[in-house]
Parts: structure tokens; sequence; C-alpha cells
């Protein structure tokens, strides 16, 4: 088993998003340093469109997060409604 | 020399107010929206009652029958404080204005068909109105509610409609001149089709219990008001001539849609409350919903003829779909 994780900036936006991933999974671990937040998760994380929708009160856009985005391991699948991180082909 | 750069994580003592952390906790820092609304309102340690109702205190929770252990339970899921608000706002405006733009410059309005400008006029100009009905009873709610939480956005919702109002009226000028513009305001006062709807808008702006006014003005009129304009006559003048008032309407469409949000959780959480809520909930919205039905029915029949009954009847269905997501329908 091997963590994926995700880095954001810091920041009101990002906050929504980390509450998002945090309530679609419970395995995830938040570690917050100076500026920027990372998330690790053991071998897959998902964001999903409508939980970050849900915390963030607007529509969102997944492409938003890259906005923010510092970092990410893992292999990403992605659709509208679901950004995947995990080590499966 | 050797310099060693490292990294120092300073964790601040507080992450937010004491009476935010009281609510979520004082391990996680608050959103904005939440440290601008939560206990804002005065509560306490008032001085003299007010001359003009002295029954109550200045601000009072009691001025509804509507009950709430905790008023800022009402929360706006669009998390809209001054800042998030006027952001989204300005947004609406610039799309709303290149569509303006767009029907100016390529003479949309010149080209737009004869009948379908005159029913555009007919049926669209005197709305403004409703909005500023709408308008005035935003601020009333604004003025007499309790909590930050509901009475925010009651007064962003009042200025909302004001935008309504205004372009509406520049649809108007686009479309007619300034002599359209006053044979609506004539229209809206003499003409028997725009009576009951009149009468609808004066009987909200003297309603006592402003919760019974937020059901009358958001979850009643302009759920069935909002729905036939933009939805109904829209679809039908489009069908008829292009989709140049569409352009126009863009903005109380995109309205309506954040809006209902808005109004759905605010329903939802008080008749979730105690059933004595939900009670007094539907009371005011079989009275007020009947209300609107009949006075929209006229002005149905003037703008869609023989499709009016089936058009009602599905801004009606919507609305019930929305009612039973709020739980206020059985």
């Amino acid at each position: 088993m091997s963590n994926v994780f995700i880095a954001f900036q810091r920041n009101e936006e990002t906050r929504c998003i980390v509450d998002a991933i945090l309530a679609d999974n419970p395995q995830a671990v938040v570690n917050l340093q100076p500026a920027m937040v990372k998330i690790d998760a053991p071998d897959t994380m998902v964001i999903r469109r409508s939980t970050v929708e849900e915390q963030i009160g607007r529509p969102f856009n997944l492409q938003e997060l890259h906005i923010n985005l510092i970092t990410l391991t893992g292999h990403i699948n992605e659709t509208d409604d679901e950004f995947t991180l995990s080590w499966k082909h | 020399m050797h310099i060693d750069l490292r990294t120092v994580n300073i964790e601040p003592l507080r992450q937010t107010f004491d009476h935010i952390a009281a609510r979520i906790g004082s391990d996680k820092p608050a959103s904005r929206y939440i440290e601008g609304t939560m206990d804002v309102q005065a509560a306490a340690n008032f001085h003299y009652r007010p001359t003009w109702d002295p029954e109550h205190e200045i601000f009072d929770a009691t001025r509804t029958a509507i009950t709430m252990k905790d008023w800022y339970a009402l929360k706006d899921p669009r998390q809209f404080y001054y800042g998030a608000y006027t952001a989204s706002r300005a947004r609406m405006q610039e799309t709303a204005e290149a569509d303006f733009e767009f029907v100016e410059t390529r003479g949309l309005a010149d080209s737009y068909d004869e009948a379908a400008r005159r029913a555009a006029l007919d049926f669209y100009i005197p709305l403004r109105h409703v909005a500023w009905g709408a308008n005035m009873n935003g601020a009333s709610m604004c003025a007499y509610g309790f909590g930050t939480a509901i009475t925010q956005p009651c007064l962003y919702q009042g200025m909302d409609q004001l935008g309504v109002a205004q372009y509406l009226t520049r649809m108007g000028l686009v479309l007619g001149d300034e002599a359209e513009v006053q044979a609506a305001k004539k229209a809206w006062m003499d003409q028997p089709q725009w009576q009951e709807l009149r009468r609808y808008v004066e009987d909200t702006l003297v309603i006592k219990d402003w919760f019974e006014m937020f059901v009358a003005q958001h979850a009643a009129l302009d759920a069935m008001l909002f729905g036939l304009a933009y939805t109904e006559v829209d679809q039908a003048l489009n069908a008829k001539a292009g989709p140049t008032v569409s352009l126009m309407t863009r903005f109380p469409t995109e309205l309506f849609e954040d809006s209902s949000k808005w109004v759905d959780a605010c329903l939802r959480v008080a008749a979730a409350e105690n059933p004595q809520n939900k009670a007094q909930l539907q009371e005011w919205l079989a009275h007020w919903r009947g209300r609107a039905l009949t006075a929209l029915q006229p002005l149905a029949s003037m703008a869609l003829g023989l499709d009016a009954d089936a058009a009602l009847a599905r801004v009606a269905a919507r609305l019930d779909t929305r009612l039973a997501k709020a739980g206020l329908l059985a």
C-alpha cells in the first residue's frame, strides 16, 4: 500500500476543496504547512465536484483545482464529476 | 560561513474569533462567510423599546410566528457575505451587459418580429413594478427579521430585484421607447389583467410577519412568476421570434436559479425545526400560492393564449418539486 497525495496553496478557496476531500476520503490525512496544505491518502483519493460545490456554495469546475495546485502524486483519472488519484493503471 | 535555511511553522494561537470557535470548534479556521455572519446580529443589552412597536425590542426574534432555537441555522448555501455577493453579481452583470450590447450592435431589436415585440412589451415591462415591490419587501425582511444569516441574504435579494427592475426597464427602452415604459406603468395601474397581481404585491408590502413575507414573496410569488415569465413566456417568444428577449432577460433567469437554492434551504431548515413551523409554513404557502396562481392566470392568458393553463400547471409542478424537497408537501 502506498500513498497518493495532493498539495494546494492555503487560501479561502482551497479550504473548501480540502473539506470536500476529507468528507469523501475518510482515510485522508491533512498536513498543514506554511502557505501549503498537503493531503495524503492510502492508495486512492477522489475529489468530487458535487461535494466541492456543496462546500463552496457555487458551481465548481474541477479544472479550477489547477489554479491552486502545487503538486500531486498518483495516476490521474479525470472526468467532469470526479478527479481520482490512484496507483491503478 | 554556513547558513542553514529552514521553514518554521508557526501555529496561530487562535484560528478564529471565540464566538465562531464556540460554534465550529477551535481547531480549524472559519470561512469568511461564517466569520461575517454568525452572531453578528445584536441580541442583548438593548436600551429603550421602539416607540413604534413597544411590544418588541428593537431587534426581536418574536416578530414572526416561526420559532428557531438558533436563528443562525438558516444559513445561505451560496455563502454570500458582502464581498462574495458583489463579486458574484458583478460577474452576472458583466454577462448581462454583454448580452444587451450584442442585441444593440447587431440591431436585433430593430429586426425583432412586430407581434412578438408587442407581446414582450405588454408582458415584461409592467413586471418592473413587481420587482420594485420585491425590493421593498427584501429591505423590510432585513429590517424586521432576526439573525444575520437570514437578514443578510434578504437584503441582497432585495437589491437583486432592483437589478431585475432596471434590466426590465432597459429592455423596454431597447424594444420600445420611454413612452412604452410609461404605457407599462399605466397598464399596471389601470388594466384589469394586472390588478390581481398589483393587489398581491401591495398586500405583501404590509405583511407584519416577516417570515410570512418571505414565503409570500420568495416561495409563492417569485417561484411562480419567474417560472412563468423567464421559462414559459420566454420559450414561447423564442419559438415565435428567436432569442432576442432571452438575451435581455438573462439576469432574472440566472438570479432565479441562484436564489431558489437559498430559499429552498431556508424553508427546509425552518420546516424541519419543529412541527409548528412546518404547519405554519404550509398554511402561508397554501394561502399565498393560491393567490399567486389567481394573479398570474390573466397574465399567462395574455402572453400565452390557449397554452396558459398548461404552462401554469408546469410552473406549479416545478414549485411542488421544490417544496417536496424542502419537506413541505404532505
